[in-house]
């Protein structure tokens, strides 16, 4: 079962790989002009991006090259930052993961307790909130609720800086609250959304009912009951990751930090295609990776599967 | 995007009453969005004029409501305007989505076999991209224009649909009228689209209608990192990359779109839920 998930994987990644590489050459226009980018197209240069790109070699010979190449973590050359990939990856990589980093500690932090209480007194006003607030976290665009952010908390009463990432440290953190606010509106919706539908369902199982006979007190009841809602939660970390995804891509652009959504942004738009090549990929492992870790997150949360698992 | 599934698929075990008033303010918002969509050109019929006297004008000034921005487009007439760009596209998305959910899910969930295996194959591959980095690099790469961008989504969107209408075929597909319909020798297709599908309808208008909220979101999303829409076009997405610049000069030309993007996402996904816990209610067995 675990080996038949590993080569599925494996296999969706190679799959993704192959129409990765084939970008460069589905691109509109000359495939050399696309990589010379803005440098002058002397006969040498032009015989420089041949011999580099091996595009005198047939196709699969390019393809594996290329994957050798990327699985060593060399991607080429940015021909707009003029830099190599894995310079200018490395160099933006912090900003996005204490960006999303933030962002999911705040989304955890709030959702995970509100959709508790939101199942525990469905039909409350705090669920009445909880689903409110849970629609329009779903709905609303990243970019739109930044700007309403950026407006009130930078403009209107000017607490937070307008944008950019500060100069590190502390000045940093304080740069990067109201992206990963904004960030963790959806985040926490998703979150809320799937912690509210499995509680609902742990609450109407028999433990629960025996434990409350039995007399436990409340606070005990829905922590067993979490324990167990945290199955189908964990496994729709794939979901909260895939939002993720985009909404770095456009919480980055709305508040202009220089991440790797912004790179994304710049590089598609230029069409430096290497680092797009590099970036897709990287996002395809990351969350290949996730949706198998949390696969075995599900098998050591719960009993029944592990026990099938070993019987196996 | 797969988060649309799993909102249809996980309903709420018990059925709860919706506050009927959120739904009939959604649905009023959506009925003056859909008058400004269809008749937004009648109203405002020359929305991209530029003045370049008139630029930067604050909201309230004399002749321009909500003020202009710094080509001296007035705002309020580049909004009416701009819900075509902005809401064409994203229904386009979910009506050719559910199409092709209904085509493809359908055949999948009753034929089962090796079709099922390599279409379920490629819901996984499409599933494996998250829908927004996907979009992005394909229309940012290849220049999609508007349409492509529709076809583009459409692709993207479609694998929720297929999954959720499999699902639902496949549990009609286990009960005893289908297999009356075999006894019957009703032939396949027949079986499948005038038998099974009928029972799966209500699963289906709730998933497009969710669809349509993610579909606009998605879209203006593209249009607001400058891929899909073309430059100078009256859309919302386009309208926030623009106001940006401005926003202390016209707070308008940002606030506005961006309140009526999140005010329309929000009201077709309540719809979408509310109509989801009608209609399952009282639509399947």
């Amino acid at each position: 079962m675990l080996v038949v998930r590993v080569l599925g994987t494996l296999a969706i990644l190679l799959v993704l790989s192959i129409i990765v590489f084939s970008m460069l050459h589905l691109a509109p226009g000359d495939i050399v002009k696309n990589l010379l980018g803005n440098r002058a197209s002397s006969p040498e240069a032009i015989a420089a991006i041949r011999a580099q790109y091996n595009l005198d070699q047939p196709l699969y010979m390019q393809y594996l090259i290329w994957l050798g190449n990327a699985l060593t973590g060399d991607f080429g050359q940015s021909i707009r930052l003029q830099d190599s990939v894995s310079n200018v990856i490395g160099s933006r990589l912090g900003i996005t993961a204490a960006l999303s980093g933030l962002a999911f500690l705040l989304a955890l932090v709030v959702a995970v307790p509100l959709g508790v209480q939101s199942a525990v007194r469905s039909g409350s006003w705090i669920d009445r909130f909880a689903t409110g607030f849970g629609i329009v976290g779903l709905s609303a665009p990243t970019f739109a609720v930044g700007l309403l952010l950026l407006y009130v908390f930078a403009f209107y009463v000017p607490i937070f800086p307008v944008y950019g990432a500060g100069d590190g440290g502390l000045d940093t953190l304080w740069h990067l609250v109201l992206p990963a606010v904004t960030l963790a509106l959806g985040l926490g919706a998703i979150i809320l959304k799937l912690t509210r539908t499995a509680m609902l369902r742990e609450l109407e199982t028999d433990y629960v009912t025996f434990g409350r006979a039995r007399g436990l007190p409340d606070r005990q009841v829905h922590l067993i009951a979490l324990r167990n809602a945290a199955i189908p939660i964990v496994t729709g970390a794939s979901l909260v990751l895939t939002f993720l995804v985009g909404g770095t891509v456009l919480a980055e652009t709305t508040f202009a930090l220089p991440g790797l959504g912004t790179l994304l942004q710049g590089s598609v738009l230029f069409k430096d295609i290497a680092v797009v090549q590099a970036l897709t990929l990287l996002v395809a492992v990351t969350i290949a990776t996730i949706a198998l870790l949390a696969d075995l997150a599900y098998i050591f949360l719960d009993p029944r599967i592990r026990a099938k698992e070993s019987a196996q | 995007m797969s988060s649309t599934e799993a909102i249809v698929l996980a309903k709420l075990p018990r059925s709860r009453r919706r506050h009927p008033l959120a739904v009939w303010l959604s649905l009023a918002l959506l009925g003056v969005v859909t008058f400004l969509v269809l008749f937004g050109n009648l109203i405002a019929p020359d929305a991209t004029a530029q003045s370049i006297l008139d630029s930067l004008l604050p909201p309230g000034s004399p002749g321009h409501l909500l003020g202009t921005d710094e080509l001296g487009r007035d705002v309020l007439a580049l909004t009416i305007a701009g819900a075509a760009s902005a809401l064409v596209g994203p229904v386009c998305v979910a009506l050719g989505s559910m199409v092709l959910g209904i085509l493809l899910g359908t055949v999948s969930g009753y034929l089962r076999g090796p079709i099922d295996f390599i279409i379920g194959r490629w819901t996984d591959l499409l599933f494996s991209l998250p829908l927004l980095l996907a979009a992005i690099v394909v229309a940012g790469v290849f220049g999609a224009g508007y349409w492509m961008t529709v076809l583009l989504l459409i692709l993207l969107f479609s694998p929720s649909d297929i999954r959720i209408v499999r699902a639902g075929v496949m549990e009609q597909a286990a009960r005893p009228f289908v297999e009356a319909a075999q006894m019957l020798s009703l032939s396949k297709a027949r079986i499948m689209f005038t038998q099974v599908l009928p029972n799966v309808w209500s699963l289906i208008i709730t998933n497009s209608m969710l669809n349509v909220a993610f579909a606009l979101v998605a879209f203006s999303s593209l249009s607001f990192l400058g891929v899909g829409v073309a430059p100078g076009t009256a859309d919302w997405g386009r309208q926030l990359t623009d106001g940006r610049a401005i926003m202390i000069d016209n707070p308008a030309a940002v606030l506005v779109p961006a309140l009526l993007i999140i005010g329309v996402a929000s009201a077709a996904n309540l719809v979408g839920d509310w109509l989801g816990q009608r209609l399952t209610r009282t639509g399947r067995s």
